[in-house]
């Protein structure tokens, strides 16, 4: 190594942007390589049909990894799938995994559920690697310190083709989140904080890395819940740096390495963090012991407050831009300026999704829900992000905690997160969600969102408004 | 794709910031396998009222738009998810062409993939295209993507920049997955190595 690559310090996302260039030449763009490919059956089906058109074959079967989780339902699974568009749709998946001979846990396997849930289970992702997906949530693999970003579909027909992708750059923003998070603050209202005071638009045109003691502390199930939400900040994908946390997790999954190769893929991970005086071109710094248990007014993830607060007037947002955005938000919510967070009512409450549907979500939903009775005319859904999830919640009893409070107890799918599958809102319901996005519509026309943490969601079930947790 | 030509269209005005893909293109839309029929479900949710007819309020469904090929937009255009569908259903409907000061990334991308050129502006020079297109709907701008311009009769007109692989591509209409397909030894030798750094990937 030269003197002079010795001085130059990198970023952890310049390390794996440097390690996977394929091709960088003046005058076009850079061409990454690609070592993960996840797939759902929403954004792929074209990709295959454009591949047969031109008669290209898949370079890497064995880089892809599939499930089914947009379109299926969460109950009657024995029954066929009443809606024959997404009925096609799920058969054209399994027929373009069939042909090109790719890995697919389909409805019915085992492994089935959220693709960015099932995913991790299997140890398919790991530290310093470029992973994509049609999907924005790709984000959530950022949690392995693998730089793991969403895809529009011919880019997914680019990736199959070729196992690359033209790129440019991203800029690289440091997020510190430093000290103690309160009792019952989670990674999601830091994610929730984060996107509140750098906007939907903060993190455009960079990748994120966060870092500090708050983030040091977070369980991978939090980290991974944290990098989900790196798009709703608008950055590329977030990243954090692997530690032994990580490796222990990874440790026996059925993808990551083992024997001879676990000591060298351990070396090569070791390797990857930032090194000490890296420079960021941008850095944001949060208090952990700020953070109040956050919930979404708007209709946008920026547009959220901690639960003590009120629903804000539009008068009290400086710019011209935010101010109208607040006060369509406010016509769509329903909502009247200055309301208490916790004099809003709810008709629905929704825990899982590929942001808050793992394991640990369900733990901390289910102590708040234990002896509790879903409040009279608010439905509770409980959706568990994959089948093991679901397996591993029955054995801890978690089930039997959600069923005796009120909840439905349903199978593993993207459910009401974005409402494709046949779970929904109707026109003016409000609800308590655990999901990413609280755009108008996305839970079903005219659904009202409130984004909050697991444990926030199961309080609004019982109480049947928002509940400042922490005085529970 | 086609290839991007010269042209003289109408602009409509959407004086909205950070539409979301789910506005574009409702997730009701996206079960289908192909690529084709989008334009039809563009803003659905805006555009038709419960009972299907045309929300006459929404700005689009106002007769001065009719075959608009522009549109210009406010901040933070496409955020949101990354289904391509959002870019298909735009230029099913009819447009080519972008006006904003921001896009979302992956919304940005998808553009240019589907022969949409996404043009970005500063907030003031938005803001005058926004005010000409307001007092004269209907009003028609020329894109000179080769040379970079806009020009309005209102004389607004300015000069944009923009990435020159991605004007080679819209111009050229030329197929990505073919260009990168040039370097496949490059992905063979760069395959190689990568098996022998990381076996376990491999194995």
């Amino acid at each position: 190594m030269h003197a002079l690559e010795y001085a130059m310090k990198k970023t952890m996302y310049e390390k794996i942007w440097d390690s996977h260039l394929v091709v960088d030449e003046a005058g076009q763009a850079p061409l990454l390589y690609v070592d993960r490919h996840l797939m759902h059956e929403v954004t792929s089906p074209q990709a295959f049909e454009g591949l047969r058109l031109s008669g290209r074959k898949v370079r890497n079967p064995h880089s892809i990894l599939a499930t089914m989780d947009h379109c299926v339902p969460t109950k009657n699974r024995n029954l066929p799938i009443a809606d024959p568009i997404a009925k096609k749709q799920i058969e054209t998946m399994a027929e373009n995994c069939r042909v090109n001979g790719l890995r697919l846990y389909d409805m019915t396997d085992p492994n089935n559920g959220v693709i960015h849930v099932v995913v991790p289970e299997h140890g398919f992702v790991h530290p310093g690697m470029v992973v994509v997906c049609g999907d924005s949530h790709t984000a959530t693999h950022g949690a392995f310190g693998a730089l793991a970003f969403g895809i529009g579909t011919s880019e997914v027909e680019h990736v199959m083709a070729t196992q690359t992708l033209p790129q440019k750059k991203s800029k690289t923003m440091q997020v510190v989140v430093n000290g103690e998070l309160s009792k019952y603050a989670s990674a999601k209202d830091i994610a929730l904080a984060i996107t509140g005071k750098i906007g939907t638009a903060g993190g455009t045109g960079y990748v994120i890395e966060y870092t500090g003691s708050a983030i040091r502390e977070l369980s991978m199930e939090g980290r991974m819940t944290l990098c989900n939400m790196a798009i709703e900040a608008g950055a590329r994908a977030g990243l954090v740096a692997p530690d032994e946390k990580t490796y222990e997790y990874l440790k026996g999954r059925e993808f990551a390495p083992s024997g001879q190769y676990w000591d060298q893929a351990l070396a090569y991970w070791k390797s990857l963090p930032s090194d000490d005086g890296a420079e960021f071109d941008a850095t944001v710094t949060l208090d952990a012991a700020d953070i109040a248990p956050q919930v979404s007014w708007g209709t946008s993830p920026e547009q959220v407050v901690g639960v003590d607060n009120v629903v804000p007037a539009p008068e009290s947002f400086a710019d011209e831009t935010k101010r109208q955005a607040c006060e369509s938000a406010l016509a769509y919510m329903g909502l009247t300026a200055n309301t208490k967070i916790t004099d809003i009512p709810v008709d629905y409450v929704f825990i899982g999704s590929c942001t808050n549907g793992r394991i640990e979500d369900f733990r901390i939903a289910a102590e708040v829900a234990k002896g509790t009775k879903v409040a009279n005319g608010v439905t509770a859904i409980a959706v568990p992000g994959s089948y093991h999830v679901k397996q591993q919640a029955e054995a801890e009893g978690l089930d039997k905690i959600f069923i005796d409070a009120g909840w439905e107890w349903r199978e593993p799918g993207c459910s009401m997160c974005l409402a494709m599958n046949g779970d929904e809102l109707t026109k003016g319901q409000r609800s308590a969600s655990t999901s990413n996005r609280n755009f108008e519509g996305r839970q079903g026309k005219g659904g009202r969102t409130h984004l909050v943490s697991p444990a926030m969601a199961a309080a609004a079930a019982a109480a049947g408004h928002f509940v400042d947790i922490r005085k529970l | 794709m086609e290839p991007y030509k010269k042209h003289e269209s109408i602009a409509a005005l959407m004086n909205r910031s950070n539409v979301d893909t789910d506005q574009i293109i409702p997730k009701q839309f996206l079960k289908k396998v192909e690529r084709s029929g989008f334009g039809q479900h563009l803003f659905h949710d805006w555009r038709f009222n419960d009972d299907g007819s045309d929300n006459p309020e929404f700005e689009l469904n106002k007769p001065a738009f009719k075959g608009a090929k522009i549109l210009v937009v406010g901040d933070n255009f496409g955020c949101g998810s990354s289904r391509e569908h959002a870019p298909w259903a735009i230029a099913d409907y009819g447009f080519n062409t972008i006006i904003s000061t921001s896009y979302a990334d992956i919304f940005y991308n998808n553009c240019f993939k589907n022969g949409i050129l996404a043009i970005k502006v500063d907030k003031d020079q938005l803001d005058k295209l926004m005010a000409e297109i307001a007092a004269n709907e209907g009003v028609r701008f020329v894109v000179d993507l080769e040379n970079q311009q806009v020009t309005t009769p209102g004389g607004n007109g300015f000069s944009f920049e923009i990435d020159p692989f991605r004007k080679g591509n819209l111009l050229s209409g030329l197929d990505d997955i073919g260009l990168t397909l040039k370097h496949v030894d490059k992905i063979e030798q760069y395959e190689q190595q990568h098996k022998q750094q990381f076996p376990w990937l491999w194995a």
